[in-house]
């Protein structure tokens, strides 16, 4: 067991936290996926390493060696400072890491730089409506017609749809072939003729997902990532960059000192929420378990950098602990609040951010793989037991 | 930067564990638990040879020096296979008396150390004293009784009063009457102590060491019940990959093995958090007293939780004697109401941290 950080570490730390200090009033607050402002923050953070770290620098990343505690360090001051970390998104958490591993160098060369840079930004088009956690029985085909794909069909819960400029999408290409293997990989122009985006408002008012519908759309046939049928393949090597993006133990232990904040100050009939016991016993069984969660992500860390620990099973369980946690911890505040746990958008009494998240981690319990496939996964991936037998393709069920 | 066991845990882990294994069946449990007499001695000092019990005692008293996080580790061993030998008594013992003028308390660390004496936990007075129960003290001079005495075979006793005073009161001293109390858990002893006018030495009126060596004893509990709840989850698992219904093993229904995945999603994390609770003792000051609450509360829910659902997934035989998982069931329970229950730990937790 160490957990100090060595002295060049320690230094690395003051200089993203000087930067930080030094650069404060040049953080876009709140400022829009496409603004210029976020582009040229974005560009700062780059040129320093901040962003696009271990990217090579001639894809337009910074090209430092990996490194995860450093990676870290920024994480946690980026964190700690309530600084603008940068562009997000699916484009750069997914798909930039799924072409450096698996695209050509024309691909690279195309499309990597302007995700990093903002210039472009992508939507995922993987969910239909009769393929959610069953996602390998997709259906929106893509025929080729000549030099191009034919791409007709429908996907669902697409995040950022109404504003990406491209689409990295799941299509089936061989309708004949056992199902994952017919799937092909296509990445497309948003403005194609042929694309209607609908918004699918959810149950806490925005739209944060869309419906997209895609009619006759065409694609050069080279925009492909792996060959036709391999898109599964290349799927699932992004499907391993989500899964352990939610849930975040940091972000969630941001939200319990924010709780032990109410609870310190908020009052019921003149006694503080946290001098009734069976609030306080609430808010200390909510702390113990975000205290083993923490404490389970440091063995992550710790396995990451030196290899000597079989994580498995403790990586396969944090979306599933994490959302379901970030869950609870949000409804617990709602509770202890009473009428004012009602408080939702403006409110004059207090900022309804819990009730947004109490409701938005539900959609993330179900989205990103639902709890019930993540049991899935880890009894069968971790504890070695049976699948559920398969009935035959077009058996009564 | 590094947040793991080392080589040398994992072989004192290795060691342990294998003897354990081939040495304590259920045979031994279900002897252990229907006949209070029966000893489990020769498992007691192979485990001595092994050099557990030497863990935590100074090299100047004969021991090996090594941390809690390494107690915790043996520990979660002797949980795993419902050891019916103490170990957490002698070990918060050692902790209160390591603190203490080596004059006084050499000789039993030494013992301990060699597996010859056995230290039992009279300090209920300290951490929740009961109506009737207390320990009053005229100098060196005890008299009163305490309840559910901890590891109750022993040669000898640390009590401790209700404003933290330590004292060792040799289990023969003259006003001494010791009466066994039936528990839930028969793996381990606990008993009744009634002290009339009896003289114990006078270990530390500091109740910083005595806090000390109830940090410990709850995070070797932690661990107890770790190691149980984990051999609990093991048996779940295997049996559901080999007990057939429906012509299927019951193992490839979602209803059972989404029960399994719970388990195991709930109790990894356990495993990390014990780590840092049993490294915070000896070298994060400042966390210690909040991990020490919460790593007993936190993983004795998880685990009461284990206990439950893996005897479900045995079905009717989880029930029964013939298969004997009660037995872990059980040794679960004891360590969850030990030293503090879930609710009285957070309370506590609440308190250390300055929430109320």
């Amino acid at each position: 067991m160490d957990l100090n950080y060595s002295p060049s570490y320690e230094q690395f730390r003051q200089e993203v936290s000087s930067f930080l200090k030094a650069s404060a009033d040049k953080q876009p607050k709140g400022a829009g996926l496409k603004s210029q402002a976020l582009k040229n923050w974005q560009k700062t953070l780059i040129e320093h390493g901040y962003a696009a770290r271990t990217i090579p620098k001639k894809y337009g990343g910074f090209g430092a060696e990996p490194d995860i505690l450093k990676s870290r360090i920024i994480a946690e001051e980026f964190a700690k400072a309530q600084a603008n970390p940068g562009m997000g998104g699916q484009g750069i958490s997914m798909l930039v890491p799924t072409l450096l591993e698996v695209g050509t160098e024309e691909q690279k060369q195309q499309f990597i730089a302007p995700t990093l840079h903002g210039e472009m930004l992508w939507c995922q088009g993987y969910s239909e409506p009769g393929a959610g956690s069953d996602l390998a029985s997709l259906r929106t085909s893509a025929v080729l017609d000549g030099d191009e794909w034919v791409v007709n069909g429908q996907k669902i819960w697409t995040s950022t749809a109404q504003i990406a400029d491209w689409i990295f999408c799941l299509v089936r290409t061989d309708p004949k072939a056992p199902k994952h293997q017919g799937i092909s990989f296509l990445l497309f122009d948003m403005k194609s003729p042929g694309i209607e985006i609908r918004p699918l408002v959810d149950m806490t008012g925005d739209a944060n997902f869309n419906e997209v519908f895609f009619t006759d759309v065409r694609v050069p046939k080279g925009q492909i990532v792996g060959a036709p049928g391999e898109g599964w393949r290349v799927a699932n090597s992004i499907l391993k960059f989500e899964r352990g993006s939610l849930g975040d133990p940091n972000a969630t232990l941001h939200r319990l000192a924010a709780l032990f904040d109410i609870m310190k100050h908020e009052t019921i009939g003149g006694e503080r929420l946290m001098d009734k016991a069976a609030f306080r016993d609430r808010a200390m069984r909510i702390q113990g378990r975000v205290m083993a969660l923490q404490h389970n992500e440091l063995r992550l860390l710790s396995a990451k950098i030196n290899g000597d620990d079989d994580v498995r099973l403790a990586a396969m369980l944090a979306k599933l602990q994490g959302t379901e946690l970030r869950h609870d911890l949000e409804g617990l505040a709602i509770d202890v609040l009473g009428e004012l746990g009602l408080a939702y958008g403006d409110n004059p009494y207090l900022n309804g951010t819990w009730q947004y998240y109490y409701m938005y981690f539900l959609g993330l319990i179900i989205g990103g793989g639902t709890s019930q496939i993540q049991k899935n996964i880890i009894s069968e991936r971790a504890l070695g037991m049976p699948k559920e037998p398969k009935f035959a393709e077009g058996a009564a069920t | 930067m590094k947040f793991g066991l080392s080589e040398e845990q994992r072989m004192l882990v290795d060691s342990v564990n294998g003897y354990l294994q081939g040495a304590v069946d259920i045979d031994r449990l279900r002897a252990a638990s229907t006949n209070r007499d029966e000893s489990s001695d020769d498992v007691r000092r192979a485990l001595a040879e092994l050099g557990v019990f030497a863990l935590l005692v100074p090299e100047a008293h004969g021991g090996v020096g090594l941390g809690s996080l390494d107690a915790a580790l043996i520990a979660e061993q002797l949980g795993g296979v419902c050891a019916p030998v103490p170990f957490i008594g002698s070990a918060v013992a050692t902790r209160v008396l390591a603190s203490s003028d080596p004059e006084l308390a050499g000789d039993v660390l030494a013992g301990i150390a060699d597996g010859s004496r056995t230290v039992g936990l009279a300090i209920d007075s300290y951490i929740g004293g009961r109506r009737d129960a207390g320990i009053i003290a005229a100098g060196e001079v005890l008299s009163g009784k305490s309840l559910f005495v901890f590891d109750f075979d022993a040669d000898s006793y640390l009590v401790a009063t209700a404003d933290g005073a330590t004292y060792l009161l040799s289990a023969d001293a003259p006003g001494v009457t010791r009466e066994p109390l039936t528990t839930i858990d028969g793996t381990r002893r606990f008993g009744e102590l009634r002290l009339e006018n009896a003289e114990a030495t006078l270990i530390t009126s500091d109740e910083a060491a005595l806090d000390a060596g109830v940090r410990l004893g709850r995070v070797l509990l932690a661990a107890d019940a770790l190691g149980a709840a984990q051999h609990m989850l093991n048996e779940a698992v295997a049996y559901a990959k080999e007990r057939k219904q429906f012509n299927r093993v019951i193992g490839s229904f979602q209803a059972v093995k989404h029960m399994c995945a719970e388990m195991a999603a709930e109790l990894e994390p356990c495993r990390s958090m014990l780590w840092y609770a049993g490294h915070a003792l000896d070298a994060l000051p400042q966390e210690a007293p909040v991990l020490a609450c919460q790593s007993k509360s936190h993983i004795t829910e998880v685990a009461s939780f284990v206990a439950k659902t893996a005897t479900e997934v045995h079905g009717g035989m989880g029930f029964t004697d013939l298969l004997g998982l009660h037995y872990w069931f059980k040794r679960i329970g004891s360590a969850r109401q030990m030293l503090g229950s879930p609710e009285q730990l957070r309370d506590e937790a609440a308190s250390v941290q300055g929430l109320i």
